[in-house]
């Protein structure tokens, strides 16, 4: 590990008129680290997500991005153009819906190698068996690559949106809600590959769970929030085996127990 | 009476060629970029030329010479009627020639004969966004255009290559223009697209209902996007046109019986007239006098 963070976000806030999105959240995100942020429906998570990935620009507060130059940047001081390149290289997003983070109506290759033509790829030969390579990984079968994904299972879409994020090398990957939508078996599944590729190229991720088994299994650290406030913080076994806030305990006491 | 005393010079109003004049002017600066334009109503469908109409109308002068083409035919209906339309209008003298003429507007097709400085090649645009297919939203198209967010462009491309093994884009074959905007070049096919490089005419682009007008100004970079292993190609014919024997050109096939007869004959009109009164024949191209007595 680097000894210092990728992320440093400081006293960030949103507020959407009089109502609070989020406030005052402050952490660090240090490289190859797993940060889950969980509560429940309405506590602010989406928007503080949305305001890391810059889809939402917060009322106050920084956000301090590591750039692969070493530099720390503002990622609400980012040009427009920046902002973008940063997205399409350096981040992924993971959204809840594979539909929303694909193209429906293009094959599993070209959404795969999408990112690699918009980074300057012009060899079609390399794009197509990095796209191979890339299905490989998240256990889509080579002969799908010319499918589109509307022809996929639910399952399969949202791998192949990991991979679609994945083919640039990302530094930080934002997830909201991967596992929502699917079933208890291939949730399994996809958390397992998750946890793997997480491990094997070091990358560092925000997700945004409802499911404190996706934040046990995914995370090093959890932010627990309630009304658009960080009430408790630490690591996630600290957080889930000896939870000090009343809601937090609250939270944990809720998991079905089968 | 004056035949056009209720028409002002070229049909539009001065102040509505002052303004399209202003977005051609803005668009020849700015190589590929699609300049909006107050698109005016005009007495023919959207879908005819009214946005190569409007240019045009802009452009031309008392002493301009005017041909307009369709499909590379100068004797369609909608060649026949625009061409009667400015002789109208305007009292221009109009010729089929590509050569006599100063303004040849077109639909679908470049002449095969070779532009030169002086003449101006006006296009009827149906949909000037190259990234349209791939992206629905104005607001995201101009953004990408402004952050030259082109990587989309080889989706489209890559995506021909799996279905088809190779680009299978024929026509509206996306160009880049002087290594800065991706440019539509209308649906002409593919195989003119390198008649667009550093021409010595103007180019200009109109588009009615989408309200664009944009251009490629005399010897400009025009370049047509493809993968480094699978390049470029224009579309290549294995026999000579019918009737003038002509190779190298665009051609159409005619249907000639229910058998499936048929025959290939240069889709440019003019060119093939031109070469079969020079003497020039094809398989099917016995001169009249001939044919009358087989």
């Amino acid at each position: 590990m680097s000894d210092e963070p990728l992320l440093k976000v400081e006293g960030l806030s949103k507020y959407y008129g009089g109502r609070i999105g989020c406030a005052d959240v402050s952490f660090e995100l240090w490289p190859g680290e797993v940060l889950a942020i969980v509560g429940e429906s309405g506590s602010g998570k989406t928007t503080l997500l949305n305001c890391l990935s810059t889809a939402l620009e917060p009322s106050i507060g920084s956000a301090e991005y590591r750039m692969r130059d070493g530099v720390f940047r503002n990622l609400y001081d980012l040009s427009e153009a920046e902002r973008r390149f940063l997205t399409r290289t350096d981040w992924g997003f993971v959204h809840q819906n594979p539909a929303d983070g694909l193209r429906m109506t293009v094959s599993a290759g070209a959404n795969v190698g999408e990112r690699l033509m918009a980074v300057g790829d012009r060899n079609y030969g390399h794009i197509r068996s990095t796209a191979l390579d890339w299905l490989g990984r998240v256990e889509i079968a080579a002969d799908r690559i010319d499918d589109e994904p509307r022809a996929f299972s639910g399952g399969m879409r949202q791998r192949l949106q990991i991979a679609r994020n994945l083919v640039t090398n990302p530094r930080l990957v934002f997830m909201d809600e991967p596992t929502g939508g699917l079933d208890v078996s291939v949730q399994a599944r996809l958390l397992d590959l998750l946890r793997g590729l997480v491990a094997d190229l070091g990358l560092a991720a925000v997700i945004v769970t409802h499911d404190l088994a996706v934040a046990r299994l995914l995370s090093h650290r959890m932010m627990v929030m309630k009304e658009g406030r960080v009430i408790e913080a630490g690591l996630t076994d600290r957080v889930l085996d000896d939870p000090r806030e009343p809601y937090t305990q609250l939270l944990v006491s809720s998991i079905l127990q089968v | 009476m004056n035949p056009i005393a209720q028409y002002n010079f070229a049909y539009l109003d001065e102040q509505t060629k002052r303004m399209i004049r202003r977005a051609i002017l803005k668009a020849i600066a700015i190589p590929g970029y699609q300049v909006p334009f107050a698109s005016r109503e005009m007495p023919m469908p959207y879908g005819w030329g009214t946005g190569g109409v409007q240019v045009t109308a802009s452009i031309i002068g008392r002493n301009d010479v005017l041909k307009v083409i369709d499909q590379g035919a100068d004797d369609t209906t909608n060649a026949v009627s625009i061409r009667a339309f400015f002789a109208k209008v305007a009292e221009v003298t109009t010729t089929t020639h590509t050569a006599d003429a100063t303004i040849i507007q077109t639909r679908h097709r470049i002449p095969e004969e070779r532009l030169r400085t002086g003449q101006i090649l006006v296009y009827q645009v149906p949909i000037p966004e190259p990234l349209r297919f791939l992206e629905p939203r104005e607001t995201e198209t101009r953004k990408m255009h402004a952050l030259e967010e082109y990587g989309l462009m080889h989706v489209k491309l890559y995506e021909d290559i799996a279905k088809h093994g190779e680009i299978a884009t024929t026509y509206a074959y996306p160009v880049k223009v002087e290594g800065r905007y991706v440019m539509d070049p209308s649906p002409t096919p593919k195989f003119d697209n390198p008649k667009m490089h550093m021409s010595e005419a103007l180019q200009l682009f109109g588009a009615g209902r989408e309200k664009r007008i944009y251009a490629v100004p005399p010897y400009t970079e025009v370049v047509s996007l493809d993968f480094e292993d699978h390049p470029f190609e224009v579309q290549k014919f294995t026999e000579p046109c019918a009737l003038c024997g002509a190779e190298g050109v665009y051609l159409d096939e005619v249907v000639l019986d229910d058998h499936g007869g048929h025959m290939f004959v240069c889709s440019d009109t003019d060119h093939c007239e031109d070469r079969r009164a020079h003497g020039h024949r094809g398989t099917l191209g016995a001169d009249p006098m001939e044919a009358a007595h087989v």
